[in-house]
Parts: structure tokens; C-alpha cells; sequence
């Protein structure tokens, strides 16, 4: 089954449209990348999932079921705008967050010392927020966001403001938590979390959606038929199916090339013709990193 | 419904637990009463402590009989020249210099000081000569200060209201003035002290961006209706130890001075003229306080509350509208004004209109219209007014809540979403027209 199904989601706005009929399918128990740059649409999309907002046309389906305010405590949303009351000591404030979330008093206590001593911070239980540091308080509010034990989690810049070390226990978290079952919703710019976690992509622009699919899939899309190749011994390589693109010196006495295939046939091919001209030492696919891909499908447009 | 409950919990614990709280509702009811007492102590104490001043006097007229309650009068013989001088020399209070005069043409009497002297001062001197004119006067007309007593007569007029079945009821115009006066002014603060509560707290919410984790658990509205009836509650426990204390203290006060309730009062006989006059006065308070104690309480606590809920929750829509709307305290300012013009309006007419004339067009009006009833209707209160008018007023009063209420929910779901806008009415009546 699909954690979540979007079909022609259309929210309008006085002045201008922000989502323009989204699609889009995330399978469960994904880590799923929601792309796209500023003003893409993706928080407000995020916002229609969440039920804060509703969309003017289109329909959203939560594990085969239409969006309903049941499905509150089915989601848990990380905004990208952290903010918990300040005033208000950890314990109590989670306990507050996981009743709205709809659980019980006695459940929420327990569900929230496991996760404070996972995070080995339950001696914060009486300190306010106000008094944690920026990260003590992220961690505390990662925990708002999981600690009702949601099918579906939203993160929105999950890493924004965590140092490398509690990144890694997060990024550790969230792994652990899709082996449990949990579908991830990623919103984010940061190419390396993309690259290094996420499942399937969607990319938004201009309130679209321009890309979709899983990571291999989408790499392969955009996949050049170029190659690099590491060699001893300049060679020029002119007409017929290939094109050098570039011949630089690379390590040692090395020349690094990058060689375009025009029609496609296979590498063994490209190594065939390449062992006459050249002492051939490394040969690789050159695959478009997402960062690639996000630049070339956003560039050249102008952008808020 | 549950949900609103959790809310509803956690603004009133919130509010409730804070020292502020505890404070404020326990010290405001003994502030006032001791400040007061305080500064009539003080101003007892000092008069009875106070050194008295000397003043000579040279007298002319040969009829000045010095009072020394006041000050100490001594007896210059000479010339005022002399005086004059002798008084720049000294420090000394005042130099009085009385020339002969005329009964019927009392003129040129002058006090020298070397400070000016308050009214207060003039007019004790100023009293004692009117005094002695007067017993003069009265000694070459033969009129004895016994036929002069006989004439004086207090006159107090019983107001007694019959309605139409025939039944009477004595009112006091006076404990009625003061119960809508005290009732229009704590209806103001109230919903004043509340209704920024409500608007410091939605501004909170929406800088430190939690607004947004709450809002995907609730539906904005829910969030809206938590805060407000929230704060009204605790608003409503608030009152009520205040109104606990304030009767516990009165009573406590009037039994200290000898005061006795209703049930329990028995004057003494007193004997002699002062005896009498103590008594007259003695009961003329007792007769206040009989008004006071025979007052519908129930009724008017009652009302009060109806209207302090009313009112708190027509404004507390607006102001909970004003604080999503913006990012701070200093950004709501220039929202404030349109909400705080109807409260200014009643609260003047307060004094201006409704506790003058209760029944006028102008004080009737304002206790129907719903942004100015809450504190009209409790200038009225005391004075009875027609069923019809209360019966209107409060469904008015209903119905303009709820539409605050919905108008202010469809501003404040846009506007606790958007921070860094510019906002001015515009863009609120965009929000308002704005679909889900």
C-alpha cells in the first residue's frame, strides 16, 4: 500500500497559484525527498498533508484512506520553523503536544521517558525551554514529532541547526525508524541528505511538479552516457560516435578525459576503441549527483 | 470538542500556576482599601503630631476671641509697624491685623505671612471671625442659640420605587450610582487586562513558532476558542476570590468600626444632643448599608458575569485577531485603536450619561448596542431596567460574539501562519475573504 497518494492538488491564492495540480505517490516505508527551491510550494504542500491548510481542488489519500482529521495522530510534522513554548518545562510541554496528538496522558508519560532516555536527556524533564540550548532543543522537539508513533513522518530541514554529532544521531533515528515500518517525507535543499538517505524523489518549481520518481530511476533519466576515464598518454578523439569533452592532467603523470557517447551503445564499446589510443588506468559512469540534477532542471529561471 | 478541553486546560493551568497570579488576586482587593487606609492614618496622625503654628494678632476692633484649637494666638500690643517688624524678625507664622470694623461690613481684616498660606489655613481663620460675627449678630437680634438649633432641620428624601403590582421598594440613589460606577470601571479592566492577555499570548505563540506544531494537532478555530475561554476562566476564578475576599474584608471592617449587620443591629439610646445627632448620622450609614446589604447581589453578579463573558468575548475575538496578525506588541498598536474607540466610548458615557440619567435615550442605546452594553449595562444595572432592554441587549450581546468570534477566526487561521508580512487593513480583509 502507499503511505500517501496526492492526485492534482491545486491550492490558489489571491495574487497567485501555489500548487498547481501535484501528483505525486510515496510508497511505504520510504525515505521520500521533497525538492525544490524557495517558494517552490513546498511548505504549502506539506501544510494541505497536514490538514493546517486545505487545498482548493485535488484529493490526498493517507494509506488508502481520504485525509480526515483522524489522521492527526497518524502524521508527525517537524516544521521548519522550530518553536516550542518557552516557558513551559520538556516534560510537560511533551506531554501536552502528545495529548493534543490525541493519546493519553499515561501512554504519552511512557512513550516520552523512552525517547528522553534513548537521547539520554531525561533529567531536562523539570528544565523550561527557554533555559536548553538551540540543539537541546531540537532534540526535544524531534521527539515531539515522533513520540506518538506516526505511520507518517514530515520533516521539514530536519538538520538545520543540529551539529554534525546530533545530526548523525538523528539521521541514525530516522534509519531506524523506516526499518520500523515509518514512511519519511524529507523537504530540503541539502543535496547530501538527498543523495545519502532519500528513497524517491519529487521535485517542485514554479508550483509544479517537474520530477518524480525513485533515485535510481531519476538518475538514470539524466544520465549523459559520459564517462570519465583516468589514462597515460594524450589522445584526440574526433568524429564518429564520441565526443572529448575535456583532457586535463589529473594525479600523478594521470590525464583525466571525459568522453560523450552521441548514440548510445555500450562502455565495452567506448574501452574498445579507447585501448589503441591510450594506457587506459580507471574508467567510470559519470552519474549526475541530485545536486546536478536540481541545478540543471531549476537554473537559468528567476527565482524569488 | 476534546481537543479544545486540552487547550482550554493548559492556558488556564498555565496562567494559573504563574506567581503573577497568585499575586495579583490575592494583593489587588487589599491594595486599595489599605492604600486608602493607609493615607488616612498618615493624615490623622500628622494633624495630631503637627506642632501649631503661632499667629499674633493685633486687634483693633476689640472683639477677637482667639481659638486655639487650631493655632496659638498672641496678643501684640502696639503699633503694626511695630508688628511688622518684630514678625520679619521672628519665624513665626502669621501676623493678624484686625482693624475696627463694622458687624455689617466686616473689611480689612489681614493675615501677614511669610509664606503663602493655603486655603485650608484662610479658611479656619476665615471661620473663626464668621463665627464670632455671627454670635455677635445674634446676641444685638436676641436670638437664642436654642431657637437657631430649633429651625435646623436635615432633610433626607426616601426614594421608594412601587411597581406595578402595588409593591414598594426603597432605593438609594447614591449605593446605586456607586454600584454601576464600580461595575462599569472593573467591566473596563477587566476586559481590558484579559483581552491583551489574549493577544500578548497568540503573539507568543506565533514568535516562537510552536503555533505552527499546534495547528497541524488542531484546527486553528479550536486553538482561537482554547485560548479565549481559557483566559475567561481563569478570568472568572479571579472574580470570584476577589469576590470572596472583598465581602469577607468589608465585613471584616464595618464590624471593626462597630457596624453590625443587618440582623444584628441594635442601636443604643444615646441621651443629649450630641448623642441624637450621632445617632442621626450613625443611622443614615446604617440606612446605606441596609440598601447595600438589601441589594438583588445574586442578580447583579449574575449579570455582571453574563456581561463580562459577553464583552471579553466580542473583544477578546478582536484582539486575538489583532495578535495574529502581527509580530509584535509595538506592531498591534495601530490595530488597537478601532478596538479600544467603543470601550472609551462606554467608559466616558459612563460618567457622562448612564449613571446620570440611566434611563436616557443616549444611556439606552449604549447598554443594547453590544460593543458598548457590557459597561453600560452595568452603569444601569443598579436602576432597574425593563426586561425588554436587558432581554435585547444580552441576545445582541450573543449574537455579537459570535460574529467577532467568526470574523476573528477567519483572520487569525491566515494570519498565525504569516510572519514578516507588512499588514495593514487591506491585507486583513484579504485574509478574511480568503477560502480555507
Amino acid at each position: 500500500m502507499d503511505a500517501l497518494v496526492a492526485r492534482g492538488i491545486t491550492k490558489r491564492y489571491a495574487q497567485h497559484v501555489a500548487l498547481d495540480k501535484v501528483s505525486f505517490t510515496i510508497p511505504e516505508q520510504t525515505i521520500y525527498g521533497l525538492l525544490g527551491p524557495n517558494g517552490a510550494g513546498k511548505t504549502t504542500l506539506i501544510r494541505i498533508i497536514n490538514q493546517i491548510i486545505n487545498s482548493d481542488e485535488g484529493e490526498i489519500l493517507i494509506f488508502g484512506e481520504k485525509l480526515h482529521s483522524n489522521h492527526i495522530g497518524v502524521i508527525g510534522y517537524l516544521p521548519e520553523e522550530r518553536g516550542l513554548y518557552k516557558k513551559l518545562k520538556v516534560g510537560e510541554q511533551l506531554v501536552y503536544l502528545a495529548r493534543l496528538k490525541g493519546m493519553s496522558r499515561k501512554d504519552a508519560l511512557a512513550r516520552i521517558k523512552v525517547w528522553l532516555e534513548k537521547f539520554e536527556i531525561l533529567d531536562w524533564w523539570n528544565k523550561k525551554v527557554e533555559d536548553l540550548s538551540k540543539g537541546m532543543a531540537q532534540k526535544v522537539q524531534f521527539i515531539s514529532t515522533v513520540m506518538h508513533e506516526p505511520r507518517l513522518i514530515i520533516l521539514d530541514e530536519p538538520f538545520s541547526g543540529f551539529d554534525p554529532i546530533n545530526a548523525q544521531l538523528i539521521t541514525t533515528e530516522i534509519l531506524d525508524l523506516k526499518k520500523k515500518g515509518c514512511t519519511i517525507i524529507f523537504s530540503t535543499h541539502r543535496m547530501e541528505t538527498v543523495e545519502d538517505l532519500c528513497d524517491h524523489i519529487a521535485l517542485l518549481d514554479k508550483s509544479r511538479k517537474i520530477l518524480e520518481g525513485s533515485k535510481k530511476q531519476v538518475k538514470d533519466q539524466f544520465k549523459s552516457n559520459t564517462f570519465i576515464i583516468d589514462h597515460r598518454g594524450a589522445f584526440s578523439l574526433n568524429g564518429g560516435p564520441y565526443e572529448l569533452l575535456s583532457q586535463l592532467p589529473g594525479e600523478a603523470d594521470l590525464l583525466k578525459s571525459t568522453i560523450r557517447m552521441t548514440d548510445p551503445r555500450s562502455p565495452n564499446d567506448l574501452i574498445r576503441d579507447l585501448i589503441p589510443l591510450t594506457e587506459l588506468h580507471s574508467f567510470q559512469e559519470k552519474i549526475p549527483t541530485m545536486s546536478d540534477i536540481f541545478i540543471s532542471l531549476v537554473k537559468g529561471e528567476p527565482h524569488e | 470538542m476534546n481537543k479544545i478541553g486540552l487547550i482550554i486546560e493548559r492556558e488556564f493551568l498555565n496562567r494559573v500556576h504563574k506567581k503573577s497570579f497568585l499575586v495579583a488576586t490575592i494583593l489587588i482587593p487589599l491594595i486599595f482599601p489599605t492604600i486608602i487606609a493607609l493615607l488616612v492614618f498618615i493624615s490623622k496622625a500628622s494633624e495630631k503630631n503637627a506642632s501649631k503654628e503661632v499667629i499674633y494678632y493685633i486687634d483693633e476692633s476689640r472683639i477677637f476671641v482667639p481659638d486655639t484649637s487650631k493655632y496659638i494666638f498672641r496678643n501684640f500690643s502696639g503699633s503694626l509697624e511695630d508688628a511688622k517688624k518684630a514678625f520679619t524678625a521672628s519665624d513665626d507664622f502669621g501676623l493678624l491685623y484686625i482693624p475696627p470694623f463694622e458687624l455689617s461690613k466686616p473689611e480689612g481684616i489681614t493675615l501677614y505671612t511669610r509664606i503663602h498660606p493655603s486655603l485650608d489655613e484662610i479658611s479656619v481663620i476665615e471661620n473663626l471671625f464668621e463665627g464670632e460675627i455671627k454670635d455677635l449678630k445674634m446676641q444685638k437680634l436676641r436670638i437664642d442659640q436654642k431657637i437657631l438649633d430649633s429651625l435646623k432641620t436635615k432633610v433626607n428624601i426616601n426614594t421608594v420605587k412601587i411597581s406595578e403590582g402595588g409593591q414598594e421598594k426603597s432605593s438609594n440613589s447614591g449605593v446605586l450610582f456607586g454600584i454601576g460606577m464600580a461595575g462599569g470601571i472593573l467591566m473596563y479592566m477587566f476586559i481590558f487586562i484579559y483581552g491583551a492577555q489574549i493577544m500578548q499570548g497568540i503573539i507568543e505563540e506565533k514568535t516562537s513558532k510552536v503555533v505552527e506544531v499546534i495547528v497541524s494537532s488542531v484546527k486553528p478555530f479550536q486553538l482561537m476558542m482554547g485560548k479565549i475561554i481559557g483566559l475567561a476562566s481563569v478570568g472568572l476564578l479571579q472574580f470570584m476570590i476577589w469576590i470572596i475576599l472583598m465581602t469577607t474584608l468589608t465585613f471584616g471592617v464595618f464590624h471593626y468600626f462597630g457596624i453590625d449587620p443587618p440582623q444584628q443591629q441594635a442601636i443604643q439610646q444615646m441621651s443629649g444632643q450630641v448623642a441624637a445627632q450621632q445617632t442621626a448620622m450613625n443611622s443614615e450609614i446604617m440606612n446605606v448599608f441596609n440598601e447595600t446589604y438589601n441589594l438583588p447581589w445574586t442578580f447583579i453578579i449574575f449579570i455582571f458575569l453574563f456581561y463580562f463573558l459577553g464583552g471579553y468575548l466580542i473583544y477578546g475575538a478582536l484582539f486575538a485577531a489583532v495578535g495574529s496578525a502581527v509580530d509584535s506588541p509595538a506592531e498591534a498598536q495601530q490595530f488597537m485603536f478601532p478596538i479600544t474607540i467603543p470601550m472609551l466610548i462606554s467608559y466616558l458615557s459612563l460618567f457622562m450619561f448612564i449613571l446620570r440619567d440611566p434611563q436616557g435615550t443616549v444611556s439606552v442605546w449604549l447598554s443594547i448596542i453590544p460593543f458598548t452594553s457590557p459597561i453600560a449595562m452595568m452603569g444601569r444595572i443598579g436602576f432597574e431596567v425593563p426586561p425588554w432592554q436587558l432581554a435585547l441587549s444580552m441576545t445582541l450581546l450573543v449574537a455579537g460574539f459570535i460574529f467577532t468570534t467568526w470574523v476573528a477566526g477567519r483572520i487569525y487561521r491566515v494570519g498565525i501562519l504569516m510572519s514578516g508580512t507588512k499588514v495593514n487593513y487591506k491585507v486583513l480583509a484579504k485574509w478574511f475573504l480568503q477560502r480555507g
